[in-house]
């Protein structure tokens, strides 16, 4: 991530994530970029898959009867030959009907309209899948290894400032374009490495808040619950750490701070079904932020580092040294405490 | 000739080699079973009158006596079984109702049985309970949806509050059994176990005696329809109150003490006269409709200052899922559940094998239903009914309970043999009677310490289980029905319970 | 050798008379409970006794008195008081029958066996085997071994 939110260019993160080619098995891998429509940086940026031609119909007739769609064309792809089967690939830059909102039954935020959105068109509309859902950002992927991504969605052709990347060892789940990594809705992204062990739970509790899991990769919880705990709770990344990955009983015992105990017991007692057990190391965007932080007994790597211009979060420090990164300001991520980097913007 | 006097269950067999008439066991059966003859020198055994509880065996010192089960032949009969032979017998004598003590015995499907857990290999490392901290800390209560936070003084605060929650070291609670169905012994062992160990127990309808008193702290009490020793003092005590609506034994039906169990103490803690039956209402008599219950437990919270957690405790039946919703709505904050194993000191048979459904689906679907509603929070759900280890506790948080109420199994720590006699008031082991000659038998230190060694290996069991599945915090066990898969299980029975079948992954 | 005073508890007496079974078989010759009761070899006498009103009832045996009033009525020397663990103990081949510890014991805890020699019987706080075996073997801890502040004693 750029620190002062200046946009650079996709091959940093490609020599990245390729150094970690090994971790992975070419069964999915993608990217995240934030800064890349600057043209289009007020609308909602749909990139949508579709199963061959089948279902783009019935989704733009949605899309017609909500939203002003601005533009919208095919995603930049190029034939890659060891991707044998790939997608139509589209994107749509939307604007909110003003008239849609007040026909809701419910009064709901903006944002809560295009969740609504994507949660129906990736249940209901059969072969059609929105797989990126924010303002001024995208995702990219697919089921290849991160070079043959790269090459295809050409990567090395976007600017943003904030760049995550993910390479796939799928092993709960049928590798499909969709499950790839990174997962994202509204203007979150989320790439994980990891098993969810309380998936079961927090699932169920998600989607009694409205959030719709496709039942086909674990990841989808995380970034809900960031959605969730953030924008609707309104939690800081330092409490949905608190939450997400709680300090254990007899840790919270010992903090000193009677104020402090009673916050961290409480958000356990409320927050029950938000934790998030099993081994995780998760890397969180959004348009102002990158987080990363693992579960709390650390049973997945996660390193950081910063320097005057960039931050840097990876699962090894390999992959952070090799495109330059800082010699000096590597450090652990501590485990169930997230890292948090915030853009300060230039202008 | 139709009178019908013998019905032997049991074969009482002594190796007379072994015999060395020290006559403990004359002495220590409470049915009259042994006698001796002083002038043959020998001890006979009547085992008609064996009731089965194997008192006298464990108490043998030569390992001289053996209970058997009497075998002896009806002709084989698919659809009248012995039992049903027999008890029709037995209302021809007597005219009455056959009453049953402990859990419905039969051979329904046990839901449990068919569950299995997950483990973790390979993709997800498995956590190894005794080197990692394994969390089972349960807080029963209401909760709020989210939280809110202020500042003040540069300082973050709370500003969302908490009700108050019962804070549980294991997820496991001793069950409601009255004074009166149980000794004191019994119940003070009980106790002192459950708040050595850090969890809650249940004084049952037959009030808080007095000599407990040290332990209501960790006390449950209940108000049940025939209100026995509730007063002020009673609810100021406990931990929380529970309203009893009904319980698994006997759903419908209220609660059954013979007189020859009301013995002067019980008169006194339970407020009633001396030998008479104490036979509570079926229904509470002031709560005829679902509003009348939440006045009820608004009554309660008043009165407390609502500084108590008010429960309420109900029976399995084929409506549990809306029950289950209006109780919480009625404002209560934990819902007990007591599906059809549940145990009990006297019912009828009839009802007590008949009436009600399993827990496992009635928590299935109650949980179900109030996470559709988006109610979940609002209150906490405990399981009863028939809990025999600590896997089907782990798979009753699986499936959607915060925590589980152990009757039978605590007993059977103290030394019950679940012969089924409760009624007649002459349990041997000192547990289900109040003669003061069979009370002593039962040592409240040892019967603590068992107790609590019960709730030390349950636990134990639990973590490794949760180890297994990768997983450090019983929060995240709770309504996780991925960590279960079914087998022998029809669409049906999965659809209910909410589980996939054997073999299928994510 | 164990050192320690028997406690007694009656509220958990269920009157079940193990303790004076296994006093028997304890200081009986084979140690086999049904060799004791059933073979050729005399039955000794049980040092603990047990009484009962009703449903109150306990089994009582020698209190091993600090200052103990049958000592000071032997006229032989058989009765004594072991140093190590405070326990009386009776000397048989030294005992001529007179039967003054009996009459002057307090609770009535000395026994005289009739079938040997008249002599006088009483508990020995198992002293050869241990540990007492009544505290061993009560089903409900009614008897207990304490230590100074009261503390039980287990077996080791």
């Amino acid at each position: 991530m750029a620190r002062n939110g200046m946009p650079l260019g996709g091959d940093r993160i490609l020599t990245s994530i390729c150094n970690m080619m090994e971790r992975g098995n070419g069964l999915g891998s993608g990217f995240a970029a934030y800064g890349i429509y600057p043209d289009f940086k007020d609308y909602w940026c749909f990139h949508i898959m579709y199963n061959e031609t089948k279902g783009i119909e019935t989704t733009e007739n949605y899309l017609e009867q909500k939203f002003h769609i601005i533009h919208s064309e095919p995603i930049p792809t190029k034939r890659v030959r060891s991707l044998f089967y790939t997608p139509r690939l589209h994107r749509y830059f939307l604007k909110v009907q003003e008239k849609t909102l007040e026909k809701e039954i419910y009064s709901l935020t903006e944002e809560d309209f295009i969740i609504k959105t994507v949660m129906f068109i990736n249940k209901n509309i059969k072969d059609s899948f929105v797989f990126s859902s924010g303002k001024n950002m995208g995702i990219f992927k697919g089921v290849g290894q991160p070079d043959e991504i790269g090459e295809f969605y050409k990567i090395l052709d976007y600017k943003g400032y904030i760049w995550l990347s993910h390479n796939r060892f799928p092993t709960n789940t049928v590798a499909w374009w969709g499950g790839a990594h990174p997962f994202g809705i509204l203007d979150w992204s989320v790439v994980h490495n990891g098993e969810i062990s309380s998936y079961g739970i927090n699932r169920r509790y998600l989607e009694n808040s409205g959030y719709f899991c496709t039942l086909f990769t674990d990841t989808e919880v995380i970034t809900y619950l960031f959605d969730l705990l953030y924008r609707k709770h309104k939690h800081d990344f330092q409490t949905i750490g608190d939450i997400l990955a709680p300090p254990f009983w007899f840790q919270i015992e010992r903090v000193e701070d009677e104020n402090c105990r009673r916050i961290l017991k409480s958000l356990r007692i409320v927050y029950a079904s938000a934790l998030v057990n099993g081994p995780f190391g998760v890397i969180v965007a959004n348009s102002e932020s990158m987080v990363g932080m693992t579960d709390r007994i650390k049973l997945r790597p996660l390193v950081a580092g910063e320097d005057d211009e960039f931050y840097y979060i990876a699962s090894e420090e390999a992959a952070i040294r090799i495109i330059g990164g800082p010699t000096k300001n590597i450090f652990q991520v501590e485990a169930g405490k997230p890292v948090i980097f915030k853009v300060k913007w230039q202008r | 000739m139709a009178k019908i006097k013998r019905i032997c269950e049991f074969l009482v067999e002594r190796d007379e080699d072994k015999c060395i008439k020290c006559q403990a066991c004359v002495r220590m059966c409470s049915n009259d079973v042994h006698k001796y003859d002083g002038e043959e020198n020998t001890i006979r055994s009547e085992s008609s009158k064996c009731a089965g509880c194997h008192f006298c065996e464990q108490l043998c010192p030569t390992a001289a006596i053996t209970i058997k089960k009497n075998m002896y032949a009806l002709r084989e009969n698919y659809n009248w079984q012995k039992e049903y032979v027999y008890d029709i017998l037995r209302q021809a004598e007597t005219g009455g109702v056959i009453l049953t003590g402990m859990g419905c015995d039969k051979k329904y499907k046990n839901y449990f049985d068919r569950i299995v857990l997950n483990a973790s290999q390979v993709t997800n490392p498995s956590i190894d309970p005794l080197r990692e901290p394994m969390e089972l800390k349960t807080f029963i209560g209401k909760k709020p949806n989210s939280i809110r936070f202020t500042t003040q003084n540069e300082e973050k605060m709370l500003k969302t509050e908490i009700p108050p929650q019962l804070e549980l070291e294991i997820p496991i609670m001793f069950s409601a059994m009255s004074f009166g169905s149980i000794s004191l012994n019994a119940m003070k062992s009980l106790a002192i176990a459950a708040k050595k160990f850090g969890t809650c127990w249940n004084t049952g309808e037959g009030g808080l005696p007095e000599q407990l008193y040290p332990y209501s702290d960790k006390c449950i009490v209940q108000v049940a329809s025939g209100r026995f020793g509730v007063d002020i003092n009673y609810l100021e005590k406990a931990a929380a109150i529970e309203i009893k609506i009904g319980q698994g034994a006997k759903p419908g039906i209220g609660g059954h003490l013979p007189g020859e169990k009301v013995s002067a103490e019980i008169s006194r803690t339970r407020i009633i006269p001396e030998g008479t039956d104490a036979l509570s209402p079926a229904p509470h008599h002031d709560i005829y409709s679902i509003e009348d219950l939440k006045q009820l437990v608004f009554a309660l919270k008043e009165v407390t200052l609502y500084k108590k957690i008010i429960g309420v405790k109900i029976a399995a039946v084929h409506n549990i899922a809306p029950i289950a919703t209006g109780v919480i709505r009625a404002g209560a904050d934990y819902v007990a559940i007591d599906g059809i194993r549940g145990g009990t000191g006297a019912a009828p048979k009839i009802i007590r094998d008949n009436v009600g459904i399993p827990v496992e689906i009635a928590i299935a679907a109650v949980d179900q239903r109030l996470r559709e509603e988006g109610i979940r929070n609002q209150a906490s759900i405990i399981a009863a009914g028939g809990f025999r280890k600590s896997s089907d506790v782990v798979k009753a948080i699986a499936l959607g309970a915060d925590a589980v109420y152990i009757g039978s199994a605590a007993l059977i720590s103290l030394g019950c043999h679940l012969c089924q006699k409760c009624y007649t008031g002459k349990c041997n082991w000192g547990i289900a009677t109040q003669d003061p000659y069979l009370t002593k038998r039962l040592n409240p230190e040892i019967g603590a310490e068992r107790a609590y060694n019960l709730l030390r290996a349950w636990s134990l069991e639990i973590k490794e289980m949760l180890g297994g599945m990768g997983i450090n915090a019983i929060e995240s066990l709770r309504s996780n029905r991925e960590q279960l898969r079914g087998f022998d299980l029809n669409e049906v029975e999965l659809k209910f319970l909410g589980i996939k079948h054997v073999g299928e992954a994510w | 050798m164990v050192k320690g005073k028997l406690l007694i508890r009656e509220e958990y007496c269920m009157g079940c008379r193990l303790c004076e079974v296994h006093c028997i078989t304890q200081h009986s010759g084979t140690k086999d409970i049904v060799k004791a009761y059933k073979g050729k070899e005399q039955k000794p006498l049980s040092g603990i006794y047990f009484e009962e009103d009703r449903h109150v009832s306990f089994a009582i045996q020698c209190r091993h008195c600090e200052e103990a009033p049958c000592i000071e009525a032997c006229l032989t020397g058989a009765m004594y008081k072991d140093k190590i663990t405070g326990a009386v103990l009776h000397n048989n081949e030294k005992c001529a029958g007179c039967w003054m510890c009996v009459m002057v014991c307090p609770l009535g805890v000395i026994k005289v066996d009739i079938q040997n020699r008249k002599i006088a019987s009483k508990c020995d706080l198992c002293i050869t085997s241990g540990f007492p075996v009544c505290v061993e073997n009560c089903p409900n801890e009614a008897i207990v071994l304490v230590d100074a502040k009261g503390e039980k004693i287990g077996r080791k």
